[in-house]
């Protein structure tokens, strides 16, 4: 046997509280974040995310201190994300207690940011989150987008990809904005064709309504772990059920 | 000043935090201390040596701060868990930058060769290695006490160590090919996993660690 495919349960915070949304918007509350992350942690999480939705200034202590307090009590690897704008964010959030630091409309608006953070602390530890939506106006089918999902860049998801590679990004974090919060299952051919694009992991997110919704993330769009908010932040699953469905699918995980 | 329970080495690569807090977690009323300091490493009981990024900035970084031999003579002399990095930088030569390491160990550092790598389904295996894999025991050793053989650690890394002496070896994993995940040899210990990261089997090896006399 050998690796496993990881489920990654995503905690959107904003406010010291953990929200999830539909489509970017219409934010539900769903609880406390050391709570929360515990829970995960007991259930068998491989890793935990953590985005700062809002990420403004004023908020900025506010997520350095949840994840001082997560990493306190729960030692598996945890990402942060959302307002990450220069090297000193990636510093401030690796020196709290995060393993790995994500990074998305920084790294469209100032790529270097991304080589040199990759360059300072390793490839290991940067992530870069690709938020991505089908678009028909465009001579590619997945176009970039940033600030939350708001402004279009003109960039095609692939090959963005592949760049954000080339430059020093160890995993990737592909967002389908036409997904995200729809419960309809993951853009599954955006992801095989990053997945088949670059050498690093890639971590499928948006869009996971039910548990084979999991498994088609690995074996149709080449998920090398799969995220998901809502199906575990409201109880409908476990992180341990949909381990033990993907296991009875042919999909080696951690039990 | 009270005596050095654990140091933890630090030359100035990333983030130590993970490594002293799950220490601290296992180990609660022993002195961890996060140093870079040659005489702290000296006169510590044991030593952590971890390590994160790419191996030549580690050697230079470990160097600039006068560490090498304090490092060198802790793992030939007090009990010692090198992790990620820390375990690479106790060999020979690594391919990462193509620099000479400390050569406690006869061997070198290698890079997967992700074109060649599929898994069982045909897929293809990425680079960095990077999530749970399972560690199979290839030696009986107090650090692998209360873990199951084929207990999960969680590992991202890019290269591996591939020791001349096989019976330094005392662990491997699978990507796709057996690879040493694990080195012990009289005081030392040294991982390419991350227990700090690990959950339960993880504190379970710090622990382990902790409370370790070799003999």
């Amino acid at each position: 046997m050998g690796l496993a495919k990881r489920i990654i349960p995503c905690l959107d915070v904003t406010n010291g509280r953990v929200v999830k949304g539909v489509n970017f918007l219409e934010l539900r509350d769903a609880g406390d974040p050391v709570e929360i992350a515990r829970r995960y942690d007991e259930q068998g999480a491989d890793e935990l995310t953590f985005l700062d939705i809002t990420a403004s200034s004023d908020n900025r202590g506010l997520i350095l201190h949840i994840i001082e307090e997560v990493a306190s009590q729960v030692f598996i690897p945890l990402t942060v994300g959302g307002g990450v704008r220069e090297v000193d964010d990636v510093r401030r959030l690796l020196n709290a207690g995060a393993d790995k630091v994500s990074i998305n409309t920084t790294a469209v608006l100032n790529p270097a940011m991304v080589q040199a953070a990759a360059g300072r602390f390793g490839s290991q530890c940067i992530v870069v989150a690709i938020d991505a939506k089908k678009v028909d106006n465009q001579p590619f089918e997945w176009e970039v987008f940033t600030h939350g999902g708001r402004k279009a860049t003109g960039l095609d998801a692939v090959k963005w990809a592949e760049y954000m590679v080339s430059l020093g990004a160890g995993e990737l974090l592909v967002t389908s904005m036409d997904r995200d919060g729809t419960k309809i299952g993951f853009n599954n051919p955006l992801n095989r064709a990053i997945s088949n694009a670059v050498e690093v992991p890639i971590i499928a997110s948006g869009g996971v309504g039910n548990l084979q919704h999991l498994v088609d993330g690995v074996k149709e769009g080449g998920a090398d772990a799969v995220l998901a908010a809502s199906i575990f932040h409201y109880g409908e699953y476990t992180v341990k059920q949909a381990k033990e469905y993907m296991a009875q699918h042919g999909i080696e995980v951690r039990l | 000043m009270s005596k050095i329970n654990i140091a933890v080495v630090d030359y100035g690569m990333g983030n130590l935090r993970s490594v002293s807090q799950a220490l601290e977690h296992v180990a609660p009323g022993k002195n961890i201390v996060v140093t870079s300091q040659p005489d702290e490493v000296a006169s510590a009981e044991r030593v952590v040596f971890p390590g994160q990024g790419a191996m030549p900035d580690c050697i230079r970084e470990l160097d600039a701060r006068g560490l090498r031999n304090a490092v060198i003579d802790a793992a030939k002399h007090k009990p010692f868990l090198g992790i990620c990095i820390g375990l690479q930088m106790l060999f020979e030569y690594s391919e990462e930058g193509a620099v000479p390491g400390l050569g406690l160990f006869k061997g070198n550092v290698k890079r997967f060769a992700s074109a060649t790598m599929v898994d069982a389904h045909g897929e293809k295996l990425k680079v960095p290695h990077m999530g749970w894999n399972q560690v199979y025991q290839a030696q009986a050793h107090p650090l692998w006490c209360g873990i199951e053989d084929g207990a999960r650690f969680y590992y991202v890394h890019s290269y591996y160590v591939q020791p001349e002496d096989e019976a330094v070896i005392a662990g491997f994993s699978n990507y796709p090919g057996r690879f040493s995940c694990a080195i012990a040899k009289n005081n030392l210990f040294a991982v390419q996993f991350h227990p700090e990261k690990s959950a339960q089997a993880g504190l379970q090896l710090l622990s382990n660690f902790v409370n370790w006399t070799p003999n």
